[in-house]
């Protein structure tokens, strides 16, 4: 069987790691040790981890995230998620093909005590949030725990492959997003102040100020004086015919997979969403070498950073604007996607249909907050704090600084003797602006230049390591504000900083002096993608900034830079005309249409996908005069699956709306523990 | 609005009430002060349906809560989860085994299906039971689960079919009256008129009747309940251990396979939790689970999904107040069904319908006085309560 795993990657160093072998329904597979059964099968080329016992349909991985329970495995008979369960030395796991039977157990039990600890702080999630609280606290001699469901630290920062946004100074611009998680939990580990648990899922707040926490299946009860919640944000999900393939999931999913386990999770993607996720996943794919189709986004315009989008597009990746995906076609596995264009009312306009060949969708419609453990804890009047995605979804540096400013705010709470800067508070809020306007302007030539940078970051967003990097000061925000576009005011003398170090791969250097005939000149072009395909003298496609072809180059040069690690500096000859135009070179042709739109089985969807309700039946429930979620509970068993209604509430809500229903006064579901499934051996204190 | 009846809340008792109200051919309005039917304590009901009680008034009207259950399907073509299996007593101890044994006397005596089993013919009923120190058990065949969540939906539905309407969101805030004759109740939203009122609110039943000074002892107790994921079949009946638990904090705990496959579990907590807070706290859990693990080792391994805490309203006899109070003309209890409020419900329904309309009793009117709300609370106790 192919090995679905990446031999190298541009930015990520592959680890060796010894191999294991295990066993899937009977047949001998390799692993690699420490890595998740979910990834090992993946490697192994197997992407249905069974079948839904009520329909048969086929389950796979949906969120990576230890949340849905769609990936149930057996292992050595016992019903486990297999994302979230390393794989070990002769492991049977079996695919779960209906009910799970409990294995036979002949031994009496032996029970042990249940750890009780106390604690001043308890940090849940040690991503950028949480890790940047704890390093404030630890900075202001408070000792707590931090705990995170991952072996590693850094919480998604650990999936991002890209330079980061913001400024140097509060929030580590300009470096890739896995080194700044290094950088914190290392720093952290020095403080000594913080006990960090891996592996450790917080799965439930009770009533006697408690949080229940699995640490590798071993439970505990933690008691803290105050209460951290920085757990981040979960994918929003999205119905549409198919939307329950296996090959469909969320961006994080393909992150965790691909950057994460370093598995070639696929070879054709296309996305649906273009916010910053979906833009960046999307390159995140390239760097893998896995081919990006195209990507839809339901508004007239990408609701990303232009920058992101324009990368994308510079690649050769198309993007529709106000378009949707009509269906995910294909039986057990997808087989290709059809996308249609929307009307203002994002209703699909027919003969606009088309299909394109790809085996895996991925979802990047946006993100909502996980905050089922502050609200349960803040109605239980524990003294608790949210930080980063889980409080308000913004981009990582915004929740770098966010656990930075929450962590004071506790140290005060917890009547240390700080302050918190004014300009703090302003500065968080800043970080977590949305894009503001787009202004683009023309190159300004400045007289007697032999070399000058070319700066397309034309949309305020708030980032400025540029008029860091470049030793000469010749790139500045006049204005101070770092939501203000940079411009640069002369005397460039071609170090390529700058180039190096735009977190938005918009900067390039024009050679001006390159040919004295004024035929060719020289441009110089970042690239982060697989180094194998570019060579000296290969003739390139140009593209301008935004993507749109412009011409013919050819690599003269290829070069690292020490400001940014495996950031590759190429120099293409343009013709003299296309100085300007160029901005770099396409990777990718364009995506093939199917020549026949695939055709539609049945419009009908899946909503809640662990009891496969569809959104007719929903629908159909509304009609009848439901207007409380958990009437449709006990009608539809919506949201009584394992997710607890995590991936469906919204959906439901929508179609509630659809449905003319003033959703303010359609009852939520009622939230209980736990927030994942526990085996019960875990409460019995047998970790084994 | 011409009603004849309005029953007060759509629970597991109200609900199936109204139904056989309305079939009897009375006007019957519900008012339920919550979004939709069952989302009191319904919800909360683990769904074990038996007949296997000390009691025989209890025994008669679960008998018959069990023939409406195990036939709804037939009747009312819903389905409602109803699961067969029997209820299951088992003893690990001397004590457990002789009052049992001592209970299964009358048991029969009043129609109920009862076996002893001994250790070999139990565990080849139960294969998955810790055999250690295992002596025997009870089994009562014709017991059953049903989902408490689909019965309240069902209930409501043919409710709905045979006219009668329900009022959500809506609180009675009074009892409206003509000396000692009922004539209506009054909600935060307006008042309806009618003879006859039969209060069903169990947790709040006894707030209800505050406005006519009338005192129903009824004390909620907290109970917490947890699920698992569905599970393939291997578990029949539902299983109650009577002892009390190694770690002082449990009486006797019961748990079961329901009709999707998902293991159901509860306990009694020891010393009782008075009131009615319904917030999960972190005890549950771990004693929960060594309970489990100790009579089915092979749930060590099962995933559990959800906990939650009901209400349990209590009388102090552990008996459920069913029947006409003796001083109000019109005014029908039925509350204080001490946990029980799920298993009872439909035979209590028809019970007071019969009441109502002067129809044939479930119950000898003899044996009925056991939940008369005017009896003296403090004689007896129930011992399977």
């Amino acid at each position: 069987m192919e090995k679905k795993r990446l031999q190298s990657h541009p930015i990520i160093n592959i680890t060796p790691r010894k191999e294991v072998k295990f066993k899937f329904n009977g047949e001998e597979m390799s692993a690699l040790e420490g890595e998740t059964i979910s990834s090992a099968l993946f490697a192994n080329g197997i992407k249905i981890f069974g079948h839904h016992p009520k329909d048969g349909s086929p389950q796979g991985i949906f969120c990576a995230n230890g949340q849905c329970s769609q990936c149930l495995v057996l292992v050595n008979n016992q019903p486990l998620k297999a994302c979230m369960t390393l794989v070990r030395k002769d492991m049977d796991v079996r695919s779960c093909e209906e009910l799970p039977s409990l294995p036979q157990v002949k031994k009496n039990p032996v029970f042990k005590k249940i750890n009780e600890i106390k604690t001043q702080v308890l940090i849940v999630g040690a991503g950028p949030a949480g890790l940047n609280a704890a390093l404030e606290l630890a900075r202001l001699k408070v000792k707590g725990i931090i705990v995170d469901d991952k072996p590693e630290l850094g919480g998604k920062l650990t999936l991002q492959t890209h330079a980061f946004f913001g400024s140097i100074k509060d929030c580590f611009a300009g470096t890739r997003g896995f080194r700044i998680g290094e950088k914190l939990a290392e720093e952290l580990r020095k403080t000594g102040k913080f006990k960090i648990f891996s592996n450790t899922t917080a799965i439930g707040i009770f009533k006697d100020g408690y949080v229940g926490l699995l640490k590798e299946n071993k439970y505990m009860l933690v008691k803290p004086d105050i209460l951290l919640i920085t757990c981040g944000a979960r994918e929003k999900a999205i119905s549409f015919p198919g939307c329950d393939l296996p090959g469909v999931y969320g961006a994080g999913a393909f992150q965790t997979l691909v950057n994460r386990d370093m598995i070639k999770a696929s070879d054709k993607v296309f996305i649906v969403g273009g916010g910053n996720v979906g833009l960046i996943v999307g390159y995140h794919a390239l760097q893998a070498n896995i081919d990006v189709v195209g990507l839809v986004e339901a508004l007239p315009e990408i609701s990303g950073y232009k920058v992101h989008k324009d990368k994308l597009r510079r690649l050769g990746v198309p993007i529709w604007t106000r378009h949707t995906v009509r269906s995910a076609n294909g039986k057990e596995k997808i087989e290709s996607i059809t996308i249609a264009e929307i009307d203002e009312k994002f209703k699909m306009i027919e003969g606009t249909e088309k299909s394109f060949e790809v085996d895996t969708i991925l979802i990047s419609i946006g993100l909502n907050p996980i905050n089922e453990l502050y609200e349960q804890a803040r109605k239980f009047g524990m003294n608790v704090f949210s930080a980063g995605d889980a409080e308000e979804i913004a981009e990582a540096s915004a929740a770098i600084f966010s656990g930075k400013l929450t962590g004071r705010k506790i140290a005060k709470e917890l009547r240390k003797n700080v302050e918190i800067p004014e300009e703090w508070h302003k500065l968080a809020e800043i970080l977590k602006s949305k894009p503001g306007k787009t202004t683009i302007s023309d190159v300004k030539i400045l007289e007697k230049e032999n070399v000058m940078p070319v700066i397309r970051c034309y949309q305020e967003i708030p980032c400025n390591p540029c008029i860091d990097a470049c030793p000469f000061n010749c790139i500045t925000i006049r204005s101070g504000n770092i939501m203000d576009l940079p411009v640069y005011e002369g005397k460039c003398i071609g170090c390529g900083k700058c180039v190096a170090i735009c977190p938005g791969l918009a900067i390039n250097l024009v050679f001006l002096d390159y040919d004295e005939k004024k035929e060719k000149s020289m441009i110089l072009v970042p690239y982060e993608l697989d180094e194998t395909m570019i060579n000296i003298d290969d003739i390139v496609d140009t593209m301008d900034y935004e993507g749109n072809p412009v011409g013919k180059g050819v690599i003269k040069k290829i070069r690292k830079h020490q400001s940014m690690e495996k950031r590759l500096l190429v120099s293409i000859e343009v013709p003299y005309e296309e100085r300007f135009k160029a901005a770099s070179f396409r990777i990718r042709q364009d995506s093939r249409q199917l020549d026949n739109i695939v055709e539609l089985v049945d419009d009908d969807m899946i909503v809640c996908r662990c009891e496969r309700v569809t959104a007719r039946e929903i629908r159909e429930a509304i009609r009848s005069g439901v207007t409380d979620m958990n009437e449709l509970k006990s009608i539809l068993r919506t949201g009584m699956g394992a997710c607890g209604g995590k991936t469906c509430e919204s959906l439901i809500m929508q179609i509630f709306k659809s449905e003319g229903i003033d959703t303010s006064l359609v009852t939520p579901f009622t939230k209980r523990p736990l927030v994942a499934e526990v085996p019960l051996k875990a409460f019995a204190g047998d970790k084994k | 609005m011409n009603l004849d009846v309005i029953v007060i809340g759509a629970g597991s008792v109200g609900t199936p009430t109204a139904l056989f109200l309305s079939e009897a051919g009375l006007k019957v309005a519900v008012i339920e002060k919550n979004p939709s039917t069952g989302q009191g304590q319904n919800k909360a009901a683990i769904g074990g349906v038996r007949a296997t009680h000390s009691d025989p008034a209890k025994i008669g009207i679960g008998l018959k809560s069990l023939e409406i259950f195990s036939t709804w399907k037939e009747v009312y073509g819903d389905d409602i989860g109803w699961k067969a299996g029997g209820y299951s007593y088992i003893a690990y101890r001397e004590q457990e085994v002789s009052l049992l044994k001592k209970l299964l006397k009358i048991q029969k005596e009043f129609g109920l299906e009862i076996e002893w089993l001994d250790k070999k013919d139990l565990l080849s009923y139960i294969p998955y039971l810790n055999p250690v120190n295992l002596l025997g058990g009870t089994l009562s065949i014709k017991d059953g689960q049903v989902s408490p969540l689909k019965a309240s939906s069902s209930f409501a539905r043919q409710a709905i079919r045979k006219g009668v309407k329900f009022f959500y969101n809506e609180e009675v805030v009074e009892i409206l009256h003509n000396e000692h004759k009922i004539n209506g109740v009054r909600t935060n939203k307006g008042d309806y008129f009618c003879e006859t009122v039969v209060n069903a609110a169990g947790a709040d039943a006894s707030i209800v009747m505050k406005s006519i000074g009338l005192e129903i002892p009824i004390f909620p107790e907290s109970h917490e309940a947890g699920i698992s994921c569905p599970l393939a079949h291997f578990l029949k009946p539902l299983i109650v251990d009577l002892r009390e638990g190694p770690e002082g904090k449990t009486s006797n705990f019961y748990f079961g396979q329901n009709d999707e496959g998902a293991i159901i579990f509860c306990y009694t907590p020891e010393p009782s939790i008075q009131g009615i807070d319904r917030d999960c706290t972190s005890e549950f859990l771990p004693v929960i689970a060594r309970r489990l693990i100790d009579v089915i080792p092979s749930l060590a391994y099962m995933p559990v999904r959800r906990v939650w805490r009901g209400l349990y309203p209590m009388t102090p006899d552990g008996i459920p107040i069913a029947g006409r109070e003796g001083n109000w003309e019109g005014l029908y209890i039925l509350a204080g069904m001490c946990g029980q409020g799920f298993m009872l419900g439909p035979g209590f329904g028809k019970e007071i319908t019969a009441q109502i309309t002067n129809g044939k009793p479930v119950l000898e009117p003899e044996i009925s006085k056991a939940f008369s709300i005017n009896r003296d609370f403090s004689s007896q106790v129930e011992a399977l309560k």
